[in-house]
């Protein structure tokens, strides 16, 4: 056992901090500034990170990456985190399309969308989610039909995030109604600059709009633009999500770090932590604090290093989200009514936070896939 | 990082269970405590079989008799321990002789250390209040009696020196004791009683052990029990509440792990380390062994079931040296001294 990083691995993290140090991110545009001007921030950062080599260090280096081990990425995003540097405006590219044209994807498919990805020229978005396919997922209903050298796709997607700056989407749309549900889907990257796709913004309860509707009318798609194969979109679709909270995680683990040593900070300020209630509070959000990183580590040094994967990978992103929600809750208590006031930065990690235990599998099916894939727990038949 | 054992430490991982598999299962468990009614059963045959084995020693250093392994060997066998419930006094020794070869004087070691190593000697080590100790496990059988305040200060007496009064615990597979040490018996230990740190590792190994055993047995319980025509285990209520046990016990062995890690290789950050552990440590083995007689139905609330032994074994050694309560309020003050330095810096 050893908890400590590898020459290289500090090698990495310090040649990264380093220029880390020599490229702030920035402040952050106030909420007041609106949404093109957070997205303007995002895409500069990534320029930045591009123009640096620091886009996507995980990619192989054929690709434009560094190759960079999943130890050095997880690194990498913890960095990223410390430095409170925002997602890059593409991350939905560089985390899932990229990764997933790399497994599926023909050489030309990747000679055509890897670079552009990488350099932030083309914005990605994800066309999964439905109003009525959420965690059923593959019940969605998004028809494709072929037409000629192309397929025309109609329905409607929700919770896209990025759809009103994204020039390609990744798409799963229903290709055969005939063969059980999950075995009729097809993976399309699908042009976003067509009058067939209508955006609509998602507003969310923190006010803003992350997230928005896709309205697909008759939209056309190339055949070229099928990734995986027809009727393959399931497989191609789970390594999607498998990347989805893969690296994201640990950013969003030194985010939740930092919160809580603002609302530690906030409580010594106002002499909280000499109350025995709120040191309690505050002292178990730090052990779990603590334990999302170890936990974090250990799936994935674990999966690295003897293959097999271990019951981390479902219960860190359950115990991380809770603990957020807890520690958002806590800082509410700690500030009091500046975290109840409209457009402050804790009244929005407050309410953002809720969001936490939905999105990315709500913590309901965590449970459920826990149960079922770690414990071999049976599953309720439900008569249908 | 690396997260896993040395292949040494698999050994001895896998030659524990392997042991304790034969010599410590419940039926047998049951038929020592039936046998030697309480207070606090013995199976005197296993801890000799252990003894020989040098399990007592496995982390004292090897000129005092010991193995001169490490913290994580030892949380390795109190891992074991604790999935078993073993009736032997292994841990109550272990943590006396972490405390006494860290905080004593050469000849203290010198004059201790050999017999717990050996287990001719049993130890004792316990949070005491102005020199009464409630609850010190091992305490009837212990020649040596470590008590440390909650000051920092400690004190080593030899049994002799101290009034000790048994009592019949709710865990019957070890002894329990109300200890109390007159004014000026027994002699100081150094300030801090360093290895205090490597006794909560222990015992919070020992933790995740129980813990680990409960699930186990929750889960192939509710795969089994049939209710409703199907198995209980696929209902979400209980399905969930298995999910979330698992969840309390993996953030108790990685916190454990850490403690572990840390008293080897980062003696720095082994206070806070071990304060997480045995909070986090504690608080699953509460929850995990009430979801455990939960889960099990009306066959869990029976003194037939082995689940009570495990619930019982949580509800004392999540109270050993400080519960969770206890250990976060003492991160608290550091996080608070955190702030504090920082702020100066």
């Amino acid at each position: 056992m050893d908890l400590t990083f590898s020459d290289q691995e500090l090698a990495f993290r310090d040649e990264l901090r380093a220029w880390l140090a020599d490229n702030q991110p920035g402040e952050k545009p106030s909420a007041d500034a609106g949404d093109d001007a957070q997205f303007a921030w995002r895409r500069d950062w990534q320029r930045r990170l591009y123009d640096g080599g620091w886009a996507a260090p995980a990619w192989p280096r054929e690709y434009g990456g560094r190759g960079s081990s999943q130890s050095e990425s997880a690194i990498y995003f913890e960095e990223l985190g410390r430095a409170r540097a925002p997602f890059a405006a593409n991350t939905l590219g560089l985390l899932l399309g990229g990764p997933t044209l790399m497994v599926w994807g023909t050489d030309e498919q990747k000679e055509r969308y890897l670079p552009p990805i990488l350099s932030g020229e083309e914005i990605w978005c994800q066309g999964f989610s439905e109003p009525d396919a959420g965690s059923d997922l593959a019940s969605l209903k998004t028809k494709a039909v072929k037409d000629g050298e192309d397929w025309l796709v109609t329905g409607q997607k929700v919770w896209t995030s990025g759809a009103q700056y994204a020039k390609w989407c990744m798409l799963v749309a229903r290709t055969d109604s005939e063969v059980a549900k999950h075995k009729g889907l097809t993976y399309f990257l699908m042009d976003m600059d067509q009058e067939q796709v209508q955006v609509r913004p998602l507003r969310q309860i923190t006010g803003e709009a992350e997230f928005n509707e896709l309205f697909i009318e008759q939209a056309r798609i190339p055949d070229a633009n099928v990734v995986g194969g027809v009727g393959n979109g399931w497989k191609v679709a789970l390594t999607t999500l498998m990347n989805e909270r893969a690296g994201l995680g640990f950013a969003l683990q030194i985010r939740l770090r930092q919160l809580l040593d603002d609302v530690i900070a906030a409580a010594a300020e106002r002499g909280l932590l000499e109350n025995a209630l709120y040191a309690d509070a505050i002292a178990e959000l730090h052990i779990r604090c603590e334990t999302i990183r170890l936990l974090a580590w250990k799936g994935l040094t674990d999966a690295e290093r003897y293959g097999q994967p271990g019951p981390e990978g479902s219960l860190v992103k359950w115990l991380w989200s809770d603990t957020n929600q807890r520690a958002t809750q806590l800082a509410a208590d700690v500030i009091g009514p500046e975290a109840l006031t409209s457009g402050t930065g804790w009244s929005y990690e407050l309410m953002r936070s809720r969001g936490n235990t939905i999105e990315g599998g709500t913590t309901e099916v965590l449970k459920n896939i826990v149960a079922e894939r770690v414990l071999g727990l049976p599953r309720l038949k439900v008569a249908a | 990082m690396d997260f896993g054992l040395s292949d040494d430490q698999r050994d001895i991982q896998r030659t524990a269970r392997d042991l304790l598999g034969e010599r410590a299962t419940f039926a047998r468990v049951r038929a020592t405590i039936e046998s030697h009614p309480p207070p606090g059963s013995s199976d005197e045959a296993l801890w000799r079989e252990l003894c020989e084995l040098g399990w007592p020693g496995i982390a004292i250093a090897e000129q005092y008799g010991g193995q001169g392994l490490g913290t994580i060997e030892l949380s390795i066998l109190c891992e074991e321990l604790g999935r078993t419930v073993a009736p032997v006094p292994f841990l109550a020794s272990a943590m006396a002789a972490c405390v006494i070869e860290q905080a004593g004087s050469q000849e203290q070691r010198e004059r201790w250390l050999p017999g717990l190593a050996s287990g001719e000697t049993i130890g004792a080590l316990a949070s005491a209040s102005d020199g009464t100790a409630e609850l010190v496990i091992g305490g009837a059988q212990a020649g040596v009696i470590v008590l440390v305040e909650d000051d920092g200060s400690g004190r080593v007496l030899s049994a002799e020196q101290a009034e000790v009064t048994p009592f019949a615990a709710i865990d019957p597979t070890r002894s329990a004791a109300r200890v109390s040490a007159p004014d000026g018996a027994g002699e100081a230990l150094e300030d801090g009683c360093p290895g205090l740190g490597r006794a909560l590792v222990a015992v919070s190994a020992e933790l995740v052990g129980v813990s680990e055993r409960a699930l186990e047995m929750t889960v192939e319980y509710v795969k089994d029990r049939k209710q409703f025509g199907t198995p209980v285990g696929a209902y979400q209520a209980v399905s969930h509440r298995c999910a979330q046990m698992l969840l309390d016990t993996e953030k108790a062995r990685s916190a454990t792990a850490q403690a572990a890690w840390s008293a080897d290789a980062n003696p720095d950050g082994l206070a806070e380390a071990a304060a997480m552990a045995k909070a986090a440590a504690s608080d699953a083995g509460r929850e995990v062994t009430q979801g455990a007689i939960q889960m099990h139905g009306g066959i869990g609330f029976t003194w037939e079931a082995d689940v009570h032994w495990l619930y019982k074994r949580a509800q004392i050694d999540s109270a050993l040296l400080g519960g969770a309560g206890r250990h976060r309020a003492r991160l608290a003050q550091i996080l608070a001294e955190r702030v504090a330095a920082s702020a100066t810096a």
